[in-house]
């Protein structure tokens, strides 16, 4: 008995070493990134960086750029997730549904971005941008449609998850003898048992998104990312604050993610009496996700 | 044809008139003919992989058959999508939607039919109340059991009052108990409501205890449709003879409509084969009793509750399964002599 306690105690302290040391990676530079932002040259503290990012009318006349490329970023981020849900969930839900033969050929489609360097999809993209900013205009936001391509992978696993979860065939068959049309199916039974699966392809997406720097500046589009960079060269206080304030919106996004993802959704998790082991860092979250 | 139900007037006419489906070089159903008569509840019984389910799921739209007619109520609903077809459909299992409680289940084919919300709770409530469960009305379905899932699965299928309810193997995901329960269930639910229904299984107790009659199907065809006493006593096939319950095969010789097997003479059912054949006899349509001069030695002796079961080989070496009733089990002993002779119920032979 007590060898048992023993073992159950150093499994503890191992866990809490482990959580400890990770969260020490991560925290790590985000504190050397908020020393950076305060530090004033001859010693001693400043909020002034801060003071001035906490006024969002000072921001936007004193960094219109970075202005620009956050609007961008978060129209970005609205347009690949709805356009991301639209081509995924219908796609998968058929193929599970009526061409489950091709689910391999979808899967090994939806990773290959994940093999793919950024600087080899750019050059692969030149020609179709070029044509899209010839025939209709130069607007940032048409990038969505290059990093849907990127969330592809991410997007995938997540829904295919919370499609393994359930049992769309039956659903579905069971709601069509009941009338329902297949957009009904989709709408409201597919969909709402795929809530914490699309929560999480979607938060994914957004934090990949908000984070993406090289497809923008390689196209000479100004997003987030880009517009910090090029405010670094003039200003690089609030550019480093802008980071991050940007690296801790994208930690408290995945880690929202896992707990919505042991809410609700957790119902099948909790009668399937698997021990809560608490999510430990956002990293891990994602981790588990992708 | 009989047809049990009293509201059977409320039930339509079921057809499938030489249905076609392939998968490949599988021939999953072969001309395959069927009528339900209004009201009347028809099992499909098989081995797996015998065309129940397909039949089942053609009727249903979820599977387009190569060719051949389906009509319900006369109505040609071949070229049908399944939400179109009017039907209540009951699945293996998890098939309760799982982000809903129980009424709202019950209530979705009604909200599909555009029911405004106080007769689809009326409907809702009733049809709950039917299978008993009108107490677990809020309970999402991993609150429920198996047994009580399906319950609310046929509550669901029944509340828009379908020209056709389909079963497909509702009971096999329960366990012994909830499974006879549930059955007489089904049937007493089914008389009350005379909906013409079609019910596949792999389960021939399960068939033969609650349908008005019972096809028997082999490689995507019906060998054989009839009432389950007909399908047990006359049997068409030796393949419906084997596959309904236990079948003893014996040598033989027919001449006429007789055989002679075990040196006694038992009457052949229509369509059996002459010459040297082989017939297909009941456990129960033996009779065994203790003799020294016998034609037989016992192999064992088993208890089975109600009855026994004797097991002998013939001075042939056929081995023979008697069934006798559990008094006379002491009677016989391993090694022991004994006189096997047919009762004298119709069998059927089949040539060699």
């Amino acid at each position: 008995m007590s060898q048992r306690a023993a073992f159950r105690r150093k499994q503890t302290l191992f866990r809490w070493v482990t959580v400890t040391a990770v969260l020490a990676f991560f925290v790590l530079p985000l504190l050397g990134m908020l020393d950076f932002t305060t530090k004033v040259r001859r010693g001693g503290r400043t909020l002034a960086t801060w003071r001035t990012l906490s006024h969002v009318s000072e921001i936007s006349t004193r960094y219109p750029a970075l202005k620009e490329g956050f609007l961008a970023s978060l129209g970005l981020c609205v347009i690949t997730v709805v356009l991301m849900l639209a081509l995924l969930v219908p796609t998968m839900t058929w193929v599970r549904l009526r061409l489950p033969g091709l689910s391999r050929t979808v899967e090994f489609i939806c990773l290959l971005p994940l093999t793919v360097p950024a600087i080899v999809l750019v050059v692969g993209l030149v020609p179709v941008y070029a044509w899209v900013f010839y025939l209709f205009n130069e607007s940032t936001l048409w990038l969505a449609l290059a990093y849907v391509v990127l969330v592809l992978p991410y997007a995938y696993r997540a829904l295919d998850a919370g499609l393994r979860a359930i049992d769309v065939k039956t659903l579905s068959e069971a709601a069509r003898s009941l009338g329902a049309s297949w957009f009904t199916v989709m709408w409201r039974i597919v969909l709402p048992n795929l809530r914490t699966a699309v929560l999480s392809a979607s938060f994914l997406s957004v934090a990949l998104v908000l984070g993406e720097f090289t497809i923008a500046n390689l196209f000479s589009r100004r997003n987030l990312q880009v517009a910090m960079y090029q405010l670094g060269k003039s200003d690089a206080k609030i550019s480093v604050a802008v980071g991050l304030v940007s690296l801790v919106f994208a930690f408290v996004v995945l880690f929202a993610m896992s707990f919505v993802g042991s809410g609700r959704g957790g119902r099948r998790a909790r009668r399937a009496a698997a021990p809560a082991i608490p999510a430990a860092s956002p990293a891990a979250a994602a981790a588990k996700e992708s | 044809m009989t047809v049990a139900s009293p509201n059977a007037a409320r039930g339509v006419a079921v057809e499938l008139i030489g249905l076609r489906r392939t998968y490949g070089t599988v021939n999953a159903l072969d001309s395959f003919d069927l009528h339900l008569a209004p009201g009347e509840f028809v099992a499909l019984l098989g081995p797996s992989g015998c065309g129940k389910t397909t039949a089942l799921r053609c009727l249903a739209g979820l599977e387009d058959p190569d060719a051949g007619r389906i009509t319900i109520g006369g109505r040609d609903v071949t070229a049908l999508p399944t939400n179109k077809r009017d039907l209540g459909m009951v699945f293996q299992a998890y098939s309760l939607f799982p982000h809903m409680t129980a009424r709202q289940n019950v209530e979705f084919g009604l909200e599909m039919r555009r029911q405004d919300k106080a007769t689809r709770a009326k409907r809702a409530g009733d049809m709950l109340d039917l299978v008993g469960l009108s107490t677990q009305a809020d309970r999402y379905a991993h609150q429920m059991s198996g047994g009580q899932q399906q319950r609310v699965a046929l509550a669901r299928a029944l509340a828009i009052s379908p020209q056709v309810l389909l079963l497909d193997e509702p009971l096999s995901a329960l366990d012994a108990k909830v499974r006879t329960q549930l059955r007489d269930e089904i049937r007493r639910i089914q008389l009350e409501v005379g909906t013409t229904t079609l019910f596949v299984t792999h389960d021939q107790e399960e068939a033969l205890a609650v349908a008005d009659r019972v096809g028997v199907m082999r490689a995507g065809k019906l060998e054989q449709l009839a009432a389950p006493l007909e399908l047990y006593a006359r049997p068409a096939s030796a393949f419906v003879a084997d596959f309904i319950g236990l079948t003893n095969r014996l040598r033989g010789r027919a001449t006429g409509d007789r055989a002679e097997i075990l040196g006694g003479s038992v009457p052949l059912l229509p369509g059996s084969g002459s010459g040297d054949v082989e017939v297909l006899i009941r456990p129960e349509h033996i009779d065994v009793t203790p003799d020294a001069d016998g034609n037989a030695s016992v192999l064992s002796a088993s208890f089975l509750g109600a009855h026994g079961r004797v097991t002998a080989t013939t001075d042939a070496g056929e081995q023979v399964l008697v069934q006798v009733p559990s008094a006379s089990l002491p009677d016989f002993s391993p090694g022991q002599r004994v006189r096997l002779t047919p009762r004298g119920d119709a069998a059927l032979a089949v040539a060699l």
